[in-house]
């Protein structure tokens, strides 16, 4: 078949050729497909961008613990903190890292959340696209361009491999949840193709290996803390991205090298809690008290 | 290769905590419902394994239940589900099991009141669903398309007159799917479609002889 974008080599010679932002040559090739007019992706988008800004509104008022009791308040106490002390990576960092917990905290809480691209991973795209697009005047438009720039990152790394921690660990979650991210920041900043490319491979690159070891098999340890991680992750690959510095890997080998890493890890640390933090002393203990 | 689209990589608007355990318990709800087609006086629900394990944890249970009573992925009543009207209206009950020849995420739903059906399903990740038994038959239902189930005595021909006079209709059939208890009893046929079946259509295979079951099951949408 022709014109098929499975590749980031790809989608960059696309987009190269066309003269087309990410967000355009992901919309046209939607379209190709035959099911999802640009239409139909950009009303879900904004329905999905509106459900991660009440998410965080939310979140962010919310101190109710989790079905487990295992988690629940670290939002509120980092609120506190920021209100005495400012982060020392600056006030949209510290937006980011507030944003994420509101959001994943909502997840636990069986709150209302975008699976983006998982709900393990859900409060990552959505705390780093909203907290900048708040601090630097971003239109609903051009939010919405950066999310559909986040899937089609998601997208292509999902032809290649399946985005769950069974299958590729938390790299794949997480760390795919960073890439996407990461490709948002960068387009909303104006970051040109290679820029937003890169920035996805700079993410995946430094997550490779990346289990998923959830403590008890629920998604609360490490996964909450987790998303915060990732979102400065996300963060520090844009910074890089956008001084032109390059993965000298491909973005596409990266890919290929994260779904050998995911195939060559362990069942015990792929969303089985049979290892790793799973399976720690006091990991036993806490699954002995909570599931009985 | 696989095919996805950029609308599922940044959707479903769910309830949390999890794409597997929770909202793919919804939809495994959900589809059930539209297979059983009528409201039951009673469903039991059998969880195996993870979803036993983990499933309180995660609402699987609520999910499970949401999705029989037709609420969607998003509701927020899924967090309370045992305390609505819709969950005081019918009868149910959980239990919890472990049969490690089952997928970690494994669900029976034993659907009792006019007509006696079980109902099996797998969450296999990222949200995505499958329902593998109706009745002990084996099908292969994922939600994606709509899709015809049909029950029906096993005999020459059964299935030439069935594609057929979905051919009339002018639909494309995407999969196709059949399973039998032995042969010359009970037979089961799934058909996955592209576009929708008419009326029409569904009649003239009612109207066919020996058919005991006839489903048009529609695909999921979040």
């Amino acid at each position: 078949m022709e014109n098929t974008i499975t590749t980031f080599r790809q989608l960059y010679y696309t987009c190269k050729e066309t003269n087309k932002k990410i967000y355009e040559a992901a919309l046209d090739y939607e379209a190709s497909k035959g099911e999802n007019t640009e239409y139909k992706v950009r009303l879900q988008a904004k329905k999905s961008l509106d459900a991660m800004k009440s998410a965080i509104k939310t979140g962010l008022c919310s101190t109710e613990s989790s079905p487990s009791g295992l988690s629940g308040n670290d939002c509120d106490k980092l609120q506190k903190r920021f209100k005495d002390y400012g982060a020392i990576l600056g006030s949209t960092a510290q937006k980011i890292m507030t944003y994420t917990l509101a959001t994943s905290e909502q997840n636990l809480r069986m709150g209302t959340i975008v699976a983006c691209p998982t709900a393990g991973s859900c409060g990552i795209v959505p705390a780093v696209l909203i907290a900048y697009a708040e601090d630097y005047n971003i239109t609903e438009n051009d939010q919405i361009n950066a999310l559909i720039t986040a899937g089609e990152i998601g997208r292509i790394v999902s032809v290649k491999m399946a985005l769950a921690g069974a299958v590729g660990g938390c790299q794949a979650e997480c760390g795919v949840a960073s890439a996407m991210a990461s490709a948002a920041l960068t387009q909303m900043r104006g970051g040109n193709i290679k820029q937003i490319i890169n920035a996805s491979a700079l993410v995946l690159k430094n997550v490779l290996g990346l289990t998923c070891d959830p403590v008890c098999g629920l998604v609360e340890i490490p996964c909450v803390k987790r998303n915060s991680f990732l979102a400065i992750h996300a963060v520090t690959a844009s910074e890089l991205a956008m001084a032109n510095i390059i993965s000298k890997i491909p973005a596409d080998e990266i890919v290929d090298a994260m779904e050998q890493t995911g195939k060559l890890m362990s069942p015990l640390l792929k969303e089985s809690s049979q290892g790793g933090l799973a399976k720690t002393k006091t990991a036993i203990a806490l699954e002995k008290n909570i599931l009985g | 290769m696989r095919q996805t689209s950029i609308i599922d990589i940044i959707s479903p608007v769910m309830a949390g905590p999890s794409s597997s355990h929770t909202a793919g318990a919804v939809r495994l709800g959900l589809l059930a419902r539209n297979v059983y087609n009528t409201k039951p006086d009673k469903v039991t629900f059998k969880l195996y394994n993870s979803y036993a394990l983990t499933g309180k944890g995660h609402g699987t249970d609520k999910g499970l239940l949401a999705g029989i009573l037709g609420f969607s992925v998003a509701d927020e009543r899924i967090k309370n589900v045992f305390g609505t009207p819709e969950a005081n209206n019918i009868n149910y009950e959980f239990e919890f099991l472990e049969d490690f020849n089952r997928h970690p995420n494994a669900v029976d739903f034993i659907f009792e009141g006019g007509l006696k059906m079980s109902v099996s399903g797998t969450s296999i990740g990222a949200g995505e669903i499958v329902l593998t038994k109706i009745n002990g038959f084996s099908v292969n239902l994922d939600g994606k398309y709509n899709t015809l189930l049909l029950v029906y005595d096993d005999m020459p021909g059964v299935i030439s007159n069935v594609t057929g006079i979905i051919q009339e209709d002018n639909v494309n059939i995407a999969s196709l799917h059949c399973d039998r208890s032995a042969k010359g009893k009970t037979a089961s046929m799934c058909i996955c479609v592209d576009g929708e079946l008419s009326k029409n259509c569904l009649q003239e295979i009612s109207d066919l002889k020996d058919m005991y079951i006839v489903r048009y099951i529609k695909k999921l949408e979040d």
